[in-house]
């Protein structure tokens, strides 16, 4: 069946990036982050005992990337309209490196895939973009995929 | 705090020891969205739930996320985490008693690193699912 709203006009769209925004990693920022998450892990907070482990000092939580939004390319689906309703399809992550405080780390999203369903409540589309946070040396910290469904 | 998991000694089945948080209130949500950056109003301002039609507001479903990895990086060692996976169900409400816990699922060594993978979950008071997840981490 033809799908309704990701026509293949629509596909031409994947593979469209938001643009790149820097952060830089305050140690501030990294323990109120692990505080609002219940985590007194003082190898989030404490500089002497985060340098006895083999990072060598405070890392940054699983989840602290998200903290680090980038600018989410336009996706244009005329077929949904404007009044659509969205809902969070969750997220997956994948770790190379660590993020640290004074890390200079980039974060780009990129349209990657665009699906359609038929629901309960008509047709949904999955729309999965991923993040990539790069840090001052070129080293990918962190992927991020999430999937965000409109109806 | 971050024990280093020693994988010879992980069994498939073994548990997750839970990390149980008793009445998530809305300071917890209102600390999260300033930590975070994540300002969606569904979160922290009653007046514009109400006209949404919601009868309160309700966490982040990236704070309950943030309840999960902790649970997990206490386990795995902080550092040790690969992959994590969450897939939002039930929303998490003020007074709410959440549960955080998961179970391995498989051992595997890949690229000369030792792996344990596992499902996660984080359920409220009734036993519903607020977040079905997964995760992979290196284990010594």
């Amino acid at each position: 069946m033809a799908n309704k709203i990701v026509t293949d006009e629509v596909l031409k769209q994947i593979g469209k990036m938001g643009e790149p925004r820097t952060y830089e990693v305050e140690r501030g920022a990294i323990r109120r982050f692990a505080e609002a998450i219940g985590d007194p892990n003082p190898l989030f907070n404490d500089e002497q005992r985060a340098r006895e482990t083999r990072f060598g000092g405070v890392i940054a939580p699983p989840t602290f990337c998200r903290s680090m939004g980038s600018p989410i390319p336009d996706v244009k689906l005329p077929a949904l309209g404007d009044s659509f309703r969205g809902l969070d399809g969750g997220s997956d992550w994948e770790y190379f490196h660590p993020i640290r405080p004074g890390d200079r780390i980039t974060a780009q999203t990129r349209l990657v895939d665009l699906k359609e369903s038929e629901g309960r409540l008509g047709p949904m589309v999955f729309i999965t973009m991923e993040t990539t946070y790069t840090n001052q040396f070129g080293q990918l910290c962190v992927t991020q995929r999430s999937t965000a469904i409109r109806y | 705090m971050a024990a280093k998991l020693k994988y010879d000694s992980v069994k498939v089945g073994d548990e997750i020891p839970k990390f149980v948080v008793e009445g998530v209130s809305r300071p917890d949500f209102v600390r999260y969205a300033g930590a975070s950056g994540d300002f969606v109003p569904l979160h922290y301002d009653q007046t514009f739930v109400e006209a949404a039609g919601i009868p309160t507001v309700f966490a982040q479903g990236m704070f309950t996320a943030g309840l999960l990895s902790k649970a997990l990086t206490d386990w795995v060692g902080i550092g040790n985490v690969r992959q994590f996976k969450v897939r939002f169900a039930t929303r998490v409400w003020p007074g709410d008693t959440v549960t955080c816990t998961g179970k391995v699922t498989n051992k595997l060594e890949k690229d000369g690193e030792k792996l344990i993978e596992g499902d996660l979950v984080v359920v409220n008071q009734k036993g519903e699912p607020a977040i079905r997840g997964s995760f992979r981490a290196a284990a010594g």
